[in-house]
């Protein structure tokens, strides 16, 4: 135990994998599953170098991260916003948020078949509904970011006259950062689901989801299972890339 | 020291909400280049009064006026010091030339000069979570100053700091105060801080709160801690405690 405790993050991590798929294999050849149940793992990174090497899985791939970005891009962008006007006036607070809380309590799977109705753009359909997952999450985060300032603070900006971008450029954004990228790490691994519901629920020849959905009606259970790594290994990079940046920006957590 | 007040409170009052009166008829001049502390219970109003000289809030009745007929400009600390910790203490305490659009030379310059005044140039790159209570004061302190402000409002600037670090503060304070024309208006829950300190100790009581006394602290200056000794700083301090028995307590 000690020993693993002074291990670096990249063997520890290593270790679990591997383990994981040790039990993994076990199971399978215990149990005797039939693979289309139950592939093992070496069924599974077969299948991923035949999908890989074929140029399917690059495809579909590209196009459900070409959906992840501007779902995350653009729900974060109507957050920012939108949360400053929540968070600044009581008034669009009262008027604004019971439709914004009672909008989480119905399931983006309810209502992605209708936008896929209203939007004929399959693209564009798949992109909002990412946009609608990401969406909440961050607008919480950046509303108790931006309610983090002390007002003191406040009080030191209006006796030099600062103005409200100023106060905005210098105090609010630099103060509200860290939790906002908190909701942005949030955010990042729910649009990789969000663009997923969107192609499920309009599952044209592309994307991952419609990979999943067909490897699912063929029974090619060890390709459910490539799509299914690669979304994870999607969404922790996502995650990765928004942690890289938080390393950059949050610079000074660091000597604390 | 110049008697022509530098700023002069008229009648002054202010109420929170509709209702609720908190200052009643305030009336005051701080002199020019001045040292005055006010010192009253907690709750009574002292930092609303500091929001009202700080222009942050408007009396409700009454007129603040300044000498030159505009407001000045201020310097403001808190019991906190309220840096912001993503700035290192040179950001922090340029943050008020860069508020007012100060070239970055003549701000590097100013920024350098305070950091000297308060003895932090070694911990310019320092950010505040690395500095100790007492140093992050003299940043706050440095902040409040660096764009040479006409007045300088402390609003229990050292309340939360241990006793020694409190007593240097204090004399660091006053070396500074003698290098800048500045008026200094203090609050504070000390009574030693206040006549240690001050030209003229103000008490506050009441509900609503008024002025209830105001004390000439003639020590001589150079002000120095071992004063507190002295038959006249007992004195002094004496009129000010039974200031606050008489009309605050009693």
């Amino acid at each position: 135990m000690t020993w693993l405790r002074r291990q670096p993050a990249w063997v520890t991590v290593s270790l679990s994998f591997g383990l994981l798929l040790l039990v993994w294999q076990l199971v399978v050849l215990v149990g005797a599953y039939d693979a289309f149940i139950l592939p093992g793992p070496l069924d599974v990174v077969r299948q991923f170098g035949v999908v890989l090497v074929d140029g399917r899985l690059l495809r579909h791939s590209l196009i459900t991260l070409s959906e992840v970005i501007p779902g995350l891009l653009i729900g974060a962008g109507i957050s920012l916003p939108l949360g400053y006007l929540l968070a600044k006036s009581p008034l669009a607070e009262r008027l604004i948020s019971p439709y914004l809380i009672a909008s989480q309590a119905i399931p983006v799977i309810a209502i992605a078949p209708l936008l896929t109705i209203w939007i004929s753009s399959t693209f564009w359909a798949r992109v909002l509904v990412a946009v609608l997952v990401v969406f909440f999450p961050v607008l919480i985060n950046i509303i108790a970011g931006l309610r983090s300032v002390p007002q003191e603070l406040y009080e030191l900006m209006q006796s030099l006259h600062a103005t409200r971008w100023q106060i905005f450029r210098k105090l609010e954004w630099p103060a509200a950062l860290p939790i906002v990228l908190a909701g942005l790490k949030l955010g990042a691994t729910l649009s990789v689901i969000g663009a997923l519901v969107g192609e499920f629920v309009q599952p044209r020849t592309e994307g991952l989801g419609y990979l999943l959905i067909t490897a699912r009606y063929q029974f090619k259970t060890d390709l459910v299972f490539v799509v299914l790594f690669t979304l994870a290994g999607m969404a922790l990079a996502l995650y990765g890339l928004v942690t890289l940046a938080e390393n950059r920006l949050l610079r000074w957590q660091k000597n604390q | 020291m110049n008697q022509e007040p530098f700023l002069t409170a008229q009648n002054v009052s202010h109420l929170f909400g509709e209702q609720q009166k908190v200052l009643a008829n305030l009336s005051f001049g701080l002199p020019a280049g001045g040292f005055t502390a006010l010192v009253g219970p907690s709750g009574v109003g002292k930092s609303t009064l500091v929001r009202l000289l700080a222009g942050l809030l408007r009396p409700s009745s009454g007129q603040i006026q300044y000498a030159n007929n505009q407001p000045p400009s201020i310097g403001l600390m808190f019991q906190k010091d309220n840096l912001m910790p993503w700035r290192t203490a040179y950001e922090n305490v340029r943050l008020p030339l860069e508020i007012q659009g100060v070239a970055e030379g003549v701000a590097d310059t100013a920024v350098r000069q305070m950091l000297d005044l308060v003895g932090l140039n070694d911990f310019a790159q320092s950010y505040p979570a690395q500095l100790s209570g007492g140093m992050a004061q003299r940043v706050a302190l440095a902040r409040a100053l660096v764009h040479r402000p006409s007045l300088l409002l402390l609003d229990e600037p050292f309340g939360a700091l241990d006793a020694l670090t409190r007593e240097r503060m204090g004399q660091e304070l006053l070396r500074i105060w003698a290098a800048l024309p500045v008026t200094v208006f203090m609050v504070t829950h000390s009574i030693q801080e206040a006549v240690l300190l001050a030209d003229e100790v103000m008490v506050m009581g009441g509900q609503p709160a008024t002025i209830v006394a105001r004390i000439q602290i003639a020590l001589p200056r150079p002000r120095r801690i071992e004063m507190i000794g002295s038959k006249q700083f007992q004195e002094c301090a004496g009129a000010v405690r039974l200031a606050i028995e008489e009309k605050v307590i009693g």
